[in-house]
């Protein structure tokens, strides 16, 4: 039985591990630090943690003056607020300025679960992406999440950080992380599925699938959307009989939206896309929404076979 | 205790608010777009900050002590470019590039230009900016001051509002704001657009020290700017009486003037008042 995880948990921990190793690491929150798990930092950095209460946009512009200032700024809320609400701060002040600052956005997606629609950030990618200087980072599991937020440390300027809520199995053998350069999790020469966050673990499930069909799957990790790992999207796109991409999230934008500019521009060739199409997220457990939004492993096997 | 100030150096500062604003309508003129009516009504103030209050050096503009400035409402930039020009941080000769293309001298500010810290023209944002700053100044110790320029119709912006409860309950007394007052935004007077009364109320109850004064008459200004850095424990706003289009008797209270940048014609008249 594979480990689960909390993203979030994991999160907080390693922004403890920056808080002691860079004194110019700050941490904002707005008034949902025990659910992002900037709590952590906070109970060990009170004097470099700022809650701003339930005011988005007063936190995203205030991360903009603080980094001017020669601070590394992690500030976190849920996906749909940090992304959404603040959208404009984080355009015009934030990353028009190149600023050194790393959103780590938590509850994305529809596996938020109950709280339903308002909650569920299904356009956080496509809107992070669309900003020329930000960088999009989409960890598979627990592991690597602590691997994206140190990677968005190490990176100069705006990162965007996606992670979920629900607990998600660490995936075995991924290797090293890097950040811009795709993980090739399992060979097949007949598919490319390349998928990001939660829909990675789905993705390999529909790939042992398929396998027992006689189907074999090249199952991507594309945990940096941007700037996107172009060369592993050629490779799949010459070496296969076309691809899937898998994203819990709108296909417009999104992880989809930047693999077909690649496949469109470099070698056109079949995609097909699983992701949300053109609905908001309800209430519900997070694998029943998945059902019905039609991200499922069953939905994953199901594309593949129309590909070929 | 508040410093006593020389009658001779309020001379001298009132001539520099001269050169400013001569500066502000050849840019103008030259650019054939932009905000005259706002650059003038802030900039008495700017003169005060970048000639008398704020402690800075144009020679090293990062150095990690100086004081911040931040222009929220950056429409208003051409009165800030020829401050930082006046103050040595560029030669004057950017000046007339003003919103022309390749020119460090954008439409709203950024920081390609030598001592602007933040970028700014998306409006209700700068107060934020400014606790930014400010809150930084605590985390590192230093002993630097922040001030933050807004405009009036600006504060419409709920954003504002969030921050003005944010300093305030984060006590940042090393941060001060200055509201342009002066009664016009883009579609007509704030009265009838928008009614901002009673301001000075608002702020106050959102805990903040505030001081009334004419933002064009130096001397309030300066006394206004050293009474702010006496009060501890909360943040101070200078709520600024200002005229638009200030010094230049056409311009004055003039709407058309919020956006529109004056003929050839226009700016020599302008000149001459401003002589």
């Amino acid at each position: 039985m594979a480990e689960m995880l909390y993203q979030r948990d994991v999160y907080g921990k390693t922004l403890v591990e920056l808080g002691k190793s860079d004194p110019n690491v700050v941490v904002f929150d707005a008034d949902l630090s025990s659910s992002t798990r900037t709590c952590l930092f906070t109970k060990e950095f009170k004097d470099r943690f700022f809650n701003f209460g339930v005011a988005e946009q007063n936190m995203v512009a205030a991360s903009a003056g603080m980094a001017s200032c020669g601070k590394i700024v992690f500030i976190s809320t849920f996906a749909i607020f940090a992304t959404g609400r603040a959208w404009d701060q984080v355009r015009n002040t934030l990353a028009y300025n190149n600023f050194n600052v790393k959103i780590v956005a938590t509850h994305a997606g529809v596996s938020v679960g109950p709280d339903g629609a308002s909650h569920q950030a299904l356009e956080d990618i496509t809107l992070m992406r669309i900003i020329p200087t930000m960088k999009v980072i989409v960890p598979a599991d627990g592991p690597q999440t602590r691997d994206a937020v140190l990677a968005a440390y190490q990176t100069q300027g705006p990162v965007y950080v996606r992670l979920g809520r629900p607990k998600v199995a660490t995936l075995e053998g991924k290797g090293i992380f890097k950040f811009g350069e795709a993980e090739v999790l399992s060979e097949g020469k007949d598919i490319a599925v390349i998928a990001c966050g939660i829909m990675v673990t789905q993705a390999l499930d529909a790939a042992i699938a398929l396998k027992n069909e006689g189907i074999y799957c090249r199952v991507i990790n594309m945990h940096t959307i941007k700037p996107i790992d172009s060369k592993a999207i050629i490779k799949a796109a010459k070496e296969t009989k076309g691809i899937v991409v898998c994203e819990e999230h709108t296909i417009v934008g999104g992880l989809a939206s930047a693999v077909d500019e690649v496949v469109a521009e470099h070698h056109p060739t079949t995609v097909l896309r699983v992701g949300v199409r053109n609905r908001y997220g309800q209430s519900g457990e997070p694998d029943e929404l998945l059902n019905e939004y039609k991200l499922s492993v069953k939905d994953i096997v199901a594309t593949c076979k129309r590909v070929l | 205790m508040i410093k006593t100030i020389d009658e001779k150096e309020i001379k001298l500062l009132e001539e520099k608010a001269k050169q400013i604003r001569r500066l502000v309508i050849q840019m103008l003129a030259q650019a054939g777009s932009g905000h005259p009516g706002g650059s003038l009504s802030i900039t008495d103030v700017i003169t005060c900050l970048y000639f008398k209050v704020m402690r800075y050096n144009p020679k090293e503009p990062y150095w990690q002590d100086r004081d911040r400035f931040h222009l929220s409402k950056g429409h208003c930039c051409p009165a800030l470019y020829a401050a930082l020009s006046e103050a040595g941080y560029f030669p004057a000769g950017h000046l007339l590039t003003l919103r022309k293309f390749g020119s460090i001298l954008q439409g709203h500010p950024d920081r390609r230009v030598p001592g602007v810290e933040v970028a700014s023209g998306s409006l209700g944002q700068g107060l934020s900016v400014a606790l930014g700053m400010s809150l930084a100044a605590k985390v590192d110790t230093r002993d630097y001051r922040v001030y933050c320029v807004m405009g009036d119709g600006e504060i419409q912006e709920g954003n504002i509002w969030e921050a003005a409860m944010a300093c305030s309950h984060y006590q940042r007394d090393n941060l001060c704001a200055i509201l342009d007052y002066n009664g016009f935004q883009i579609d007509g007077c704030t009265k009838e657009i928008m009614n901002l009364e009673p301001v000075t109320d608002k702020w106050r109850s959102f805990g903040w020290h505030t001081i009334e004064i004419n933002g064009h008459d130096i001397k309030e200004l300066l006394y206004a700017f050293e009474e702010a850095k006496t009060i501890k424990g909360k943040p101070t706003i200078i709520i600024a009486h200002t005229i638009k289009g200030k010094g230049v008797s056409f311009m004055e209270g003039v709407l058309e003037f919020h956006g529109r940048a004056p003929t050839k014609e226009e700016a020599e008249k302008a000149l001459k008042e401003l002589e």
